[in-house]
């Protein structure tokens, strides 16, 4: 086995062997069980809690917790604002850096409060050290703790109990932040550091090169924030280029640690599911299909981009390197691929290399990665998602065999059913829409000059900006000029329906089901703890979210595929 | 939503100063034990201080050259190309840089050019380049420099990094370090 390859499948055991236990730790965190790190957690929590004024053990129903979930995110948004407008006066700041206009502040504050990270400014001349840590970092701690939380409400309510009250917001989301993402945050952070990551509040470093030239070396707080930027399916990174640059990835370690930080949460929240309801065998069926889905949208990406670029191939150049515009030499052409897949499954959207300079099917599979944003899938998030599929895969294989649907000893009926299909058709819906649009709008206008590349790849860039945004990724086909009023704000809207749509959906469908008589499991019962219906799920995904695409990738990403290679042969 | 403002703005100022500030200062104050104090690695030369991960422009023909950049290696920003596999106007700036390598280094053949050498990086900063990137350049260099070859392969060969542990991940060579190596030569 070829030494990069070796490293991947290092990558992938390394992630899973930390995945388990850690998924264990996350159900008795849930469940108010006691762990190890009680004794330095419990004052700090009592501190957060007294200080807000919030009795942690007040419990809620489906709707308080909404409730509770968009008046904190209205809040973060507001400040949000207000620190981008004003970071060109605001403390922090030696490089001088302007505060953003208006829309381009409405997209980044919106990005980054829905845990996207979409980012049209660069870090190194876009944003301030205070920005950067007040505004950004802060946001990619407690939007992440915000996903969890309305992961745990789904969790409580698929108990047994009969009950509307699903325990309270707050404490699901302080402890979320506090004991999950802290301290691994913690621990990255302080390896990244010792690996030459940059950790200062010094301005840009002047330094004059071997050969003479003068440039000059951004820096900055950077170790702190790409920490919980990995742990937290957040994405956005501190440099432009984001992990892809050699001072926010210094080494193959660090792209190691970086790398298993984007799966390990949304693979550990599966393991906790199956702790937390004592239903090991579900959570195996459910790690099974996002595994299968996974493995389907990897292996082909990383055989395309080590095979390298036929075009270049054919121009007579040693083939071995694979496809390398974009990448670094340190990663090498499989790491690539893979920091792309799995990006791109579970809503991190960093990068370590440009997904735009990808060949075709390295960028279709990123593209259905985040088109059925539910293998894995973001912290939290990628689990409500799931459960929609669930959902879905309940009610048809009822149907099929003349059954009435249940789910975990609750009835599901047409109050759930119509939720969860519109939860599912908005994305294809708000995608192809956002395309579209801006598809027409570059052909009445072609002098727009939005697109970075011509023809197929062109199609792509729009495709790959709305599916990412859709999709609450963050990710980029940069050539794509983006930081217009159209992309900034049609993005923004898109982003603002496809995060909150998605946690209020299935948490009003668990809330309503907890509610409803309990069924204890008969012969009549539907398995949801089978291989059979892991199939059924993996149907459904396919179908609904896979094929509803398909149109748009033929013009995309297919077409360019078939120009590439059929005209090399 | 009223009942719930308060509680809202009071847990995001103490969220803030945890998560923002305590947090941050905790790994800056860490940080300062770490190579370079914070400031990443940093490599003395000859009275210069270079920053080790940030790749340097190299380009005239007695150095090892570095790869193409989207940004010329000005590490105030950075930037990959964005170019699509199939866009010609890309696909004809590569085979000018093949062009222009081969003017630059007669006696090579096409097949023995490697993909890094005439690609742009993501970050337009890469500091490394492959060990075949650096052999085909052995030859011009030993010319300019007036060294022995088998010396240059011996010095390429010696700043070879191996992979992580020996195991995972591909070959590499940084070079800033064997550009240093080779003005030490002498």
């Amino acid at each position: 086995m070829n030494t990069e390859i070796r490293g991947l499948a290092l990558m992938f055991v390394a992630t899973l062997v930390l995945a388990l236990p850690l998924g264990k730790y996350i159900a008795k965190v849930y469940s108010c069980k006691k762990t190890w790190l009680d004794p330095l957690f419990i004052p700090i929590e009592r501190l957060f809690f007294r200080l807000s004024g919030i009795d942690p053990t007040r419990k809620m129903n489906w709707k308080e917790h909404l409730v509770a979930l968009l008046t904190i995110n209205f809040v973060w948004f507001l400040f949000a604002m207000a620190v981008l407008m004003n970071q060109g006066w605001l403390p922090l700041n030696p490089d001088g850096n302007p505060g953003m206009p208006a829309d381009l502040a409405f997209n980044t504050a919106i990005s980054f409060l829905v845990n996207c990270n979409l980012q049209h400014y660069s870090g190194e001349t876009g944003l301030s050290y205070f920005s950067q840590t007040v505004c950004i970092q802060f946001l990619q701690f407690v939007t992440a703790g915000t996903g969890m939380a309305a992961a745990a409400v789904v969790y409580n309510a698929m108990r047994i109990h009969v009950t509307d009250k699903l325990g309270n917001f707050y404490n699901y989301f302080v402890k979320s932040c506090l004991r999950i993402l802290l301290p691994i945050s913690f621990v990255a952070a302080i390896l990244l550091a010792f690996n030459g990551t940059p950790m200062t509040f010094e301005g840009k470093a002047n330094m004059v090169t071997m050969e003479g030239d003068t440039v000059q070396v951004s820096r900055g707080p950077a170790a702190s924030m790409v920490a919980i930027k990995q742990t937290g399916t957040n994405g956005g990174g501190f440099f432009g280029v984001n992990s892809a640059h050699p001072l926010e990835n210094p080494n193959y370690f660090t792209n190691l640690v970086e790398n298993i930080l984007i799966l390990l949460i949304p693979m550990a929240m599966i393991f906790a599911l199956g702790h937390y309801l004592h239903r090991k065998k579900f959570a195996w069926v459910i790690f099974g299909v996002m595994m299968t889905g996974f493995l389907f949208l990897l292996i082909p990406a990383v055989h395309s981009e080590m095979s390298g670029n036929p075009a270049i191939s054919e121009m007579g150049l040693a083939p071995n390197l694979g496809n390398m515009e974009g990448k670094e030499v340190r990663f090498g052409a499989a790491a690539s691929a893979y920091w792309g897949v799995t990006t791109t499954v579970t809503s991190n959207g960093s990068v370590n290399s440009m997904h735009s300079s990808h060949t075709p099917i390295s960028g279709a599979m990123q593209l259905l990665g985040m088109m059925t944003n539910s293998f894995f899938g973001g912290v939290g998030v990628g689990f409500l998602n799931f459960y929609i599929f669930i959902i879905l895969a309940v009610f048809i294989s009822g149907l099929m065999v003349g059954r009435t649907p249940e789910f975990m000893g609750r009835k599901i009926e047409a109050r759930e059913m119509k939720i969860a299909m519109l939860v599912a058709l908005l994305h294809p819906f708000l995608i192809l829409t956002g395309t579209a649009l801006s598809a027409y709008f570059v052909n009445q206008n072609p002098e727009i000059g939005w697109l970075g590349n011509p023809g197929f790849h062109g199609f792509s860039e729009m495709l790959y900006e709305y599916t990412s945004s859709a999709a609450n990724n963050g990710s980029g086909f940069e050539g794509l000029a983006d930081n217009t009023p159209w992309w900034n704000i049609s993005t923004g809207i898109v982003l603002i329906l496809a995060r909150y749509l998605p946690i209020i959906g299935p948490v009003a469908i668990a809330g309503i089901l907890a509610s409803k008589k309990y069924i204890p499991e008969n012969a009549g019962t539907l398995k949801t703890d089978t291989g059979t219906f892991g199939v059924m799920v993996f149907a459904v995904i396919f179908i609904l979210a896979a094929l509803a695409f398909f149109p748009a990738l033929t013009l995309g990403p297919l077409a360019e595929y078939f120009s590439l290679y059929g005209s090399v042969n | 939503m009223k009942s719930h403002l308060l509680p809202a703005i009071r847990l995001t100022f103490v969220s803030l100063v945890f998560f923002s500030g305590i947090y941050t200062l905790a790994i800056w104050g860490i940080a300062w034990f770490a190579p370079g104090h914070g400031n990443g690695k940093l490599l003395e030369y000859n009275g210069s201080i270079y920053y080790t991960n940030a790749g340097q422009n190299f380009y005239s023909d007695h150095y090892f050259n570095s790869r193409p950049s989207a940004v010329s290696y000005n590490a105030a920003g950075s930037g990959g190309s964005n170019k699509g596999p199939s866009n010609p106007e890309y696909l004809a700036l590569v085979q000018s840089r093949i062009d222009t390598f081969l003017a630059h280094n007669p006696g090579v053949s096409m097949s023995e050019i490697p993909a890094d050498l005439v690609t742009a990086s993501g970050s337009g900063l890469d500091p490394h380049i492959s060990p075949a990137a650096a052999m085909v350049q052995v030859a011009r260099i030993a010319k300019a420099r007036n060294i022995d070859e088998t010396h240059l392969r011996e010095l390429v060969a010696a700043h070879t990094e191996k992979p992580l542990w020996g195991f995972f991940g591909p070959k590499r060579i940084h070079v800033l370090k064997l550009n240093i190596a080779l003005d030490q030569i002498k």
